[in-house]
């Protein structure tokens, strides 16, 4: 895959997976408004994968589809970030979540909309206000659990322990990044971070969260080295395809 | 921990600009803004509105259905409070 593939392929399987993660609260939210707001930012993400794929597949020019990058790639060939793929958690942590990485999808969208091609600033352009919203929608919840009673403080404290160490991917440069920077593909992920934390932090403030200390610890999926909970997500994602080789409905 | 029911808000769309907003429904929700929230996600997945009100359902005073034959009834007889009942000279008719 060329460097430009790779670039397109990270947001595309990102947000791919974090859309199949929500869509396991279907049917299980706390209640029925929720149900329908994650199931709608769950199909939000899922077209955004859609599209992204599709176009890495036209750009590849050897005839695979979106579903054929879906469906058909394994765990090692998936390029999203693992803050993305580990297990939901409770409610708070899966909108904690989802509120850390949208902030991240607002900042590359933005960065996106100029990028030098055109359909990939398209997507970008159609993508963000959809992400506009799911920023909104999970800010408002994290401020509310962060401030709820004293277990809902809890809660969202020992999910952001846990969630945090894994933001520091989304800001790692490697050869990818410094190829898409020089081509005017895109913004190397590291220039985003200094907007991502002045969105992200005055809301964790708000919710009266304690940002943890940063550490050395770099989780490395979008280079294809997966924690142990992304082959589950896929063998449930692509069992379909995979028991039925070019299934249709 | 304390299931209390979150309270009702009362769903109000404006499918269109230059249309009223017209009920449509429902959600629960913990306050105000989620309420909007709520709204937008059930209510208009599919397009359906350019504007949305949510008001307190126990915000609202409704007339009590038991009172209908003095509030209502009383009116149906009364022909003459329609405009169409008056026979208007040839030279305004039309109007």
């Amino acid at each position: 895959m060329t460097p430009q593939l790779e670039y397109i392929l990270r947001p595309a399987d990102s947000a791919l997976i974090l859309g199949q993660r929500l869509s396991e609260w279907c049917g299980h939210a706390p209640v029925l408004e929720e149900d329908l707001a994650l199931a709608n930012i769950a199909l939000d993400l899922i077209g955004q994968a859609r599209l992204l794929l599709t176009h890495v597949g036209t750009l590849e020019g050897n005839g695979r589809d979106e579903d054929q990058l879906a469906f058909l790639r394994t765990e090692h060939e998936y390029r999203n970030v693992t803050l993305v793929e580990l297990p939901n958690g409770d409610f708070g942590a899966t909108v904690l979540r989802t509120f850390l990485f949208a902030a991240f999808q607002f900042e590359l969208w933005q960065a996106l909309q100029t990028s030098s091609d055109s359909t990939l600033a398209a997507i970008a352009g159609k993508s963000l206000k959809e992400t506009r919203y799911h920023l909104r929608h999970s800010s408002e919840w994290v401020i509310r659990l962060g401030l709820g009673t004293e277990e809902s403080h809890a809660r969202m404290q020992s999910a952001l322990d846990r969630l945090w160490p894994y933001t520091a991917e989304l800001f790692s440069d490697d050869e990818t990044d410094v190829t898409a920077a020089r081509e005017m593909l895109g913004p190397a992920c590291s220039s985003l971070q200094s907007a991502w934390s002045a969105a992200v932090l005055p809301v964790l403030e708000e919710a009266a969260l304690e940002v943890p200390a940063s550490t050395s610890f770099r989780s490395r999926g979008k280079v294809g080295v997966h924690s142990e909970h992304l082959g589950h997500v896929l063998s449930e994602m692509q069992y379909l395809q995979r028991a039925y080789p070019g299934a249709t409905w | 921990m304390d299931k209390k029911e979150w309270p009702l808000w009362e769903v109000f769309i404006r499918s269109r600009n230059g249309l009223d907003h017209k009920h449509c429904g429902s959600v629960h929700a913990t306050d105000a803004r989620m309420a909007l929230q709520a709204a937008r996600n059930v209510f208009t997945r599919r397009q359906e509105g350019v504007s949305i009100w949510v008001v307190r359902a126990e915000h609202i005073v409704a007339s009590d259905p038991d009172a209908k034959p003095e509030m209502f009834d009383p009116s149906e007889d009364k022909i003459y409070r329609h405009p169409t009942f008056f026979k208007l000279p040839d030279e305004v008719d039309h109007m």
